[in-house]
């Protein structure tokens, strides 16, 4: 049944979400330390181990994919709840910094790709 | 009118749907007969998404009444489940691949996004260490600058100021994705990989990948979610003691 994709999903997701939050307040941080990462590579794991287990049935893997699919129209519903006129109005630190800090990460792009294996 | 705006209001999750499908459509059409499919659907979607945003108000198009399922469909919940489920299309073998180089990405990113950011608004004219880190940590992601600043217990001024860097920059991530993409390599998980842990900002990656190829966007997200946790550890403690070093007091 495809619920029972969404519920791994689920599981996985709330792992990770308690992980991060426990992480957080190791190191005296409000908020969650990484959750959403710990969670996927739950999924991954769980992923490899029940199709190399012939556990994962279509229906329960098409649960899942659904949630893929959505992630677009999710990122333009969050795109149009953004404060967007409060960025643009905070001035030219705040233009110069966000514009100026992302152009010097993606320098770093290329010199780091060639440090992986092919 | 009224009635109307009260059963949309009411059901706003379900609307929201229709929204963003109707953007979607919208969107689409325009890419395949005006760009010739050149600029991704899912680019321009984003776009125009971001566009009413700004005739909404604190919280976009949410801000308006019959709208505010908006802020469910677009809020973290959703977002960070439906980001995780894109992990089913990420294969665990390319992920070992990055190796090593993936870990040096993430502070890497880290201190340049915060020496950048910071020497911006020291050179703007917000001198003290507190300021300097949390401006510097805005400058890694939106998250990251209000956790530096209110756990230094900088100014309410600056932590506003670190939360819109940090909003500009995803937008920017987001726009100049797809067309950069090519030029940086950007084109296999590996360096998809460099890309997130190197720039951070989850929502301008992921929706930056999404427009440029659904594919990477699973090694991208994976890397930029533990950018914003390294932020949140090192800028207000490592990085907050060196300012503090550095800068006259």
């Amino acid at each position: 049944m495809k619920i029972y994709g969404v519920s791994i999903l689920a599981v996985c997701f709330l792992a990770g979400h308690i992980l991060g939050d426990y992480l957080g307040r190791l190191f005296h941080l409000p908020g969650n330390l990484g959750g959403v990462g710990f969670s996927m590579l739950l999924l991954m794991l769980l992923n490899d181990y029940f199709k190399k287990n012939h556990l994962m049935t279509p229906e329960t893997e098409n649960g899942m994919l659904f949630w893929g699919s959505i992630y677009i129209p999710v990122v333009v519903a969050m795109s149009a709840i953004q404060n967007v006129k409060a960025a643009l109005s905070g001035g030219w630190v705040v233009i110069l910094a966000g514009i100026l800090g992302t152009a010097a990460c993606y320098l770093l792009i290329p010199v780091f790709s060639r440090f992986t294996k092919k | 009118m009224k009635d109307l705006i009260n059963i949309l209001d009411k059901n706003g999750l379900v609307f929201a749907f229709l929204v963003v499908g109707t953007i979607m459509y919208l969107a689409y059409y325009i890419s395949r007969n005006f760009t010739g499919s050149k600029i991704p659907g899912a680019a321009i979607a984003i776009s125009m998404g971001l566009i009413i945003a700004y005739f909404g108000g604190e919280k976009g198009l949410a801000s308006i009444p019959a709208f505010s399922g908006m802020a469910l469909l677009g809020g973290s919940m959703l977002r960070d489940f439906s980001i995780v489920s894109t992990a089913m299309g990420a294969n665990f073998q390319e992920i070992k691949k990055t190796g090593w180089i993936g870990l040096v990405v993430l502070v890497m990113g880290t201190i340049v996004a915060f020496v950048v950011g910071g020497t911006i608004g020291y050179a703007m004219g917000y001198k003290d260490a507190k300021s300097f880190a949390t401006i510097g940590a805005g400058a890694c992601t939106f998250i990251v600058g209000p956790v530096t600043g209110s756990a230094l217990g900088a100014s309410s001024e600056v932590i506003a100021i670190s939360i819109a860097i940090g909003v500009v920059k995803s937008v920017v991530v987001t726009i100049s994705t797809p067309f950069l993409a090519k030029r940086l390599g950007i084109d296999n998980p590996q360096t998809a990989m460099i890309f997130g842990g190197l720039v951070g900002s989850t929502s301008g990656v992921t929706a930056g990948l999404a427009a440029t190829d659904l594919k990477l966007v699973p090694y991208g997200a994976l890397t930029a979610t533990f950018h914003t946790a390294m932020g949140c550890l090192l800028c207000p403690s490592v990085l907050y003691f060196f300012v503090q070093m550095i800068l006259p007091h």
